[in-house]
């Protein structure tokens, strides 16, 4: 009999947060990782992963129950543990002001890696990571996917039995993510176990073996094949004769025995409940379709009444005819460029968007999407070029575009210290908004974003997923006719991403003009239009339809956004080194 | 305990004391800020102190005791014309002191009477007050001196000319070493009280316990190198107050940094335990002032002298370090190794290092909870 790499046996988990509550990471839970292969670590946000990873190291101890790393029991054996894992946490684990190669120094300095071994190892690592030719750059001026793979590269200097990954992709564009999973399955040659946790959905399919978690709570485990198999025969694409992607969504969503409704491609994809047969309505064409591991997890979290998060249903209906849109683009750019020093951050792009439109900005880390965003919002001054934004020159009166627009950044520029209500109140008098229309909105506010619980709770101790609420809250209060939003869905789990885009749809079907950068590929195909940038250029530019045709090939017949993503991108860098 | 893991330990840390130019910042520059700022710009003594001259009627004698204020380094004596738009300046801040000579001032002096002179002294900053009245005895004593050397005035007037008019130098000799032991707080505790958290905050604290790394090595690792930049601080702080305020090293350079290397285990301890606490680098650089440096600056008798404060205040000073370090520079900076003060205060320095760094110690686990 094989020992497992890690076992749980009733393990709880519970955190004293400083004046606050108690809060229930674990409970009661029992998994076992099988040794060898890659399990994933499934879940929305607070689910417990990183408490399991942690629990894992033996940094963490279980109020209850007993955790062992290939039967060396965490608590009384501590000492043996770091021998037996490799870990890379979150942030990576690695020192920004020293370089590539002192990192791996240190780290080869700490687990004990004989001198002799070294140069050989460290050869091995720079090839699989091609970290070879920056080995004199320091970690922090490394991009995210380098950063990434440099983490990994320390927590694998002595090849270790079991290997803990914490959502090692968050952040990470496509590209370097598809890398870094080559390289995890590499990794099993050499017998290493591998657990990953992960906020991407199609990673799962990636694993072996699947531990899906929520509210610290075993929902399943499994392969990807045996969590998908009860869904054979619910997962449908839906096409409509008439109207667009979007409509068709929202009257399904709401339909009985629909679980889930999600655009994909020109479709709509759906899920139904167990046991139910939805009957087409006139017009609509269904089409079986086998299930991927993500319509297996939302299934898994609606049969979880704890999960149920709100959908459709409970939100008013939005009138679904759209107000009159003037045809006029409402933002309109031309040859806009951005200098910084010599390096031309912005290459001289062009594009234009018009009124009640969802459009992306998607590119790589270093495409200069941030960039261009900041000069859209009138927070960075433009080098050179036109840009207008909702009829007003950005570049002559960047006041007056800005009153007219709401902006979301990354990490969402709340107050932590101050209460979702004060919050709220706060930016409302900063749009200077008053007497009863003050009154009015912040109402407005709490009721739309479900935000009545937490009003007197600190912004800085709300979920992610009610944080992005709320900065969305905050940068809609003073009805802005455009709403820029930078990366909103980064780390937020998958249900509250699906809320986030049910809202945005609903923005986006009352006339708001929606502007959004995403690292989600999925996510592009929300978008009416969208730019794909590379090094500063456009590189695609089109419907979602349009982009991926692009990377259409006679081997590649149907591309996903992802595919189009990488070959788009690839051949342009490819082009770029030729040329240089 | 293994000596490779430790070593790289503490290369890591000299490459990022190398890379991040605050903490040079601190232990080597900010000694020197702080020297030249307390050496040259805080002196108890008065000096080019603006004063008021008033007399209602102009003479010789008037003349020639206004021109012994004149020469004088710590006035800067101007005339006023009234006692009224003297008053007016001195309620104005416009001048510290007025002299006052009245209209009679000559004529009584010549007649061999009682001649009395009006000094009125601003009496708001109480201490420049008093050293203000006895500048102004000065002047007037060795005056009257040279105005009648045969009259022999009664006051015993060469004892009271030591004290006025030879403080510049030694307020500077007590203040200087006292001033070092602040100095020296601030690098101790502020070095070490920011590197701890500052592992925590970026998350690479993790990364580092879930190797085989014991607590006891990441510790040690953060103690040698800021121990010797904070002896670096002080050989530099000791060079500027011999070399550059002149202050005279009565006792050996042996027992001055045996005194400093406790001392900075102590005030190193002080911050590695803040650090441990705190894990956050902005809370521990608030605690790190609020709780060492400004304790030392108040109650460590660098300017304010502990037998002069109120019994439960004294009592608290016992429990700041830096008092016992300054008690042992001023004494070995002015008076040499007299043993018993340096023994006493040392014990006292090493059981609070073994608090500290003990504290320290137990209250670190490689744990996350």
């Amino acid at each position: 009999m094989t020992v497992s790499a890690l076992i749980l046996e009733a393990v709880s988990k519970r955190f004293q947060e400083t004046g606050g509550p108690q809060v229930e990471a674990l409970t009661d839970l029992s998994v076992q990782v099988k040794p060898g292969v890659i399990t994933g670590l499934l879940g929305p946000d607070g689910a417990g992963k990183t408490t399991l990873m942690r629990l894992a190291t033996g940094l963490l101890a279980p109020d209850h129950g007993r955790v062992a790393v290939f039967g060396v029991d965490t608590q009384r054996e501590t000492h043996r543990i770091p021998a037996l894992i490799g870990y890379m946490p979150q942030r990576f684990g690695l020192y920004e002001d020293l370089s590539v190669q002192e990192n791996l120094n240190l780290y080869a300095d700490l687990q004990g890696l004989a001198p002799a071994a070294r140069a050989a190892r460290y050869d091995e690592l720079l090839r699989m990571t091609a970290l070879g030719p920056f080995g004199t750059r320091r970690a922090g001026d490394l991009s995210g996917g380098m950063k990434q793979k440099l983490g990994l590269a320390c927590a694998l200097l002595r090849t270790p039995p079991l290997l803990l990954l914490d959502e090692p992709t968050v952040g990470v564009d496509p590209i370097s993510r598809r890398e870094l999973w080559a390289m995890i399955q590499d990794l099993l040659r050499s017998k290493v176990t591998v657990i990953i946790s992960t906020a991407y959905l199609d990673e799962a399919e990636r694993c072996d073996d699947l531990i899906v978690l929520h509210e610290g709570k075993l929902l399943g485990q499994g392969s990807p094949e045996m969590l998908r198999a009860p869904l054979a025969g619910r997962s449908f694409l839906v096409q409509a004769a008439d109207g667009g992607r979007r409509r068709l969504r929202q009257q399904l969503a709401g339909r009985a025995g629909v679980i889930d409704a999600q655009v994909q491609a020109e479709a709509v994809r759906v899920i139904t409940a167990a046991g139910s047969a939805v009957q087409p309505e006139d017009g609509e064409h269904w089409e079986t379709v086998p299930p991927r591991f993500e319509d297996a997890f939302i299934a898994l979290l609606h049969r979880h009444p704890a999960a149920a998060h709100k959908t459709e249903s409970s939100l008013p209906p939005s009138p679904l005819a759209p107000a009159d849109i003037t045809r006029e683009p409402v933002i309109l750019v031309r040859e806009l460029r951005r200098f910084f020093g010599h390096f031309e951050a912005v290459k001289g792009i062009s594009f234009q968007v018009a009124a009640g439109e969802i459009f992306g900005l998607l590119g790589a880390n270093g495409a200069g999407k941030t960039t261009a965003f900041r000069m859209l919002c009138g927070l960075l001054p433009p080098s050179s070029g036109v840009l207008r934004v909702a009829g007003t020159d950005v570049r002559s009166a960047r006041a007056t575009a800005r009153a007219r627009i709401g902006y979301v950044s990354q990490k969402f520029s709340l107050y932590g210290n101050l209460s979702v209500a004060q919050n709220l109140r706060f930016f409302a008098s900063a749009y200077g908004l008053q007497g009863t229309r003050h009154v009015a909105r912040l109402r407005w506010a709490e009721e739309e974003f479900d935000l009545g619980p937490y009003r007197d709770a600190n912004a800085g101790e709300l979920p992610l997923g009610f944080k992005q609420r709320l900065a969305l809250a905050c940068a809609l209060l003073h009805e802005p006719r455009i709403l820029f939003l930078d990366e909103p869905t980064s780390g937020v789990d998958p249900l509250a991403r699906r809320e986030f885009w049910v809202r945005i749809n609903r923005l986006a079907e009352d006339g708001v003009t929606v502007m959004i950068t995403t690292h989600f590929m999925e996510e592009a195909e929300y978008c009416d239009h969208l730019v794909l940038m590379s090094l500063g250029e456009i590189l695609a530019a089109g419907t979602p339809t349009e982009v991926r045709r692009l990377a259409q090939s006679t081997g590649h017949p149907h591309p996903t956004m992802e595919d189009a993503f990488i070959t788009l991108i690839e051949s342009h860098e490819a082009q770029n080194r030729r040329a240089s | 305990m293994k000596i490779q893991r430790l070593r790289g330990l503490v290369r890591k840390e000299l490459l990022q004391i190398g890379r991040d130019p605050s903490a040079i910042a601190i232990a080597l520059i900010l000694p020197v800020f702080l020297l030249l700022l307390f050496g040259y710009g805080v002196s108890l003594n008065a000096r080019h102190v603006p004063i008021a001259l008033v007399t209602g009627h102009p003479s010789p004698q008037t003349a020639s005791l206004f021109g012994g204020f004149d020469q004088s380094p710590y006035f800067d004596p101007r005339p006023y014309n009234s006692i009224v738009t003297a008053r007016r300046a001195l309620v104005r801040h416009q001048v510290d002191a007025i002299v006052w000579l009245r209209g009679d001032f000559s004529r009584r002096l010549l007649a061999g009477r009682d001649a009395a002179i009006g000094v009125f002294v601003n009496g708001v900053d109480a201490n420049n007050a008093r050293l203000l009245e006895g500048y102004t005895q000065g002047v007037w004593s060795s005056w009257s001196q040279e105005q009648a050397p045969g009259a022999a005035l009664t006051a015993p007037v060469t004892v009271e000319d030591r004290v006025w008019f030879n403080p510049a130098l030694r307020s500077r000799n007590y203040l200087v070493p006292g001033l070092i032991a602040i100095i020296m707080t601030l690098i101790g505790a502020l070095l070490t009280a920011l590197v701890v958290a500052r592992e925590w905050e970026r998350g690479t604290m993790e990364a580092l316990m879930a190797t085989p790394v014991s607590m006891g090595e990441i510790l040690l690792s953060k103690l040698i190198p800021y121990f010797a930049l904070g002896m670096g601080g002080m050989a530099l702080s000791v060079s500027m107050a011999i070399w550059l305020f002149a202050v005279p090293l009565r006792g050996s350079v042996l027992v001055l940094f045996s005194a400093a290397a406790v001392f900075l285990f102590a005030a190193l301890g002080m911050g590695l335990l803040i650090s441990t606490v705190a894990k956050n680098q902005f809370v521990a650089s608030m605690i790190a002032i609020v709780a060492t440096f400004l304790p030392a600056f108040i109650l460590s008798g660098f300017i304010f002298d502990v037998n002069s404060m109120p019994a439960p205040i004294r009592l608290l000073t016992h429990i700041i370090a830096a008092r016992y370090f300054v008690a042992m520079l001023q004494t070995i900076f002015g008076a040499g190794d007299v043993w018993p003060v340096v023994l006493a205060n040392g014990a006292a320095l090493v059981l609070m290092a073994a608090f500290f760094l003990g504290l320290t110690w137990r209250l670190s686990r490689k744990r996350l909870d």
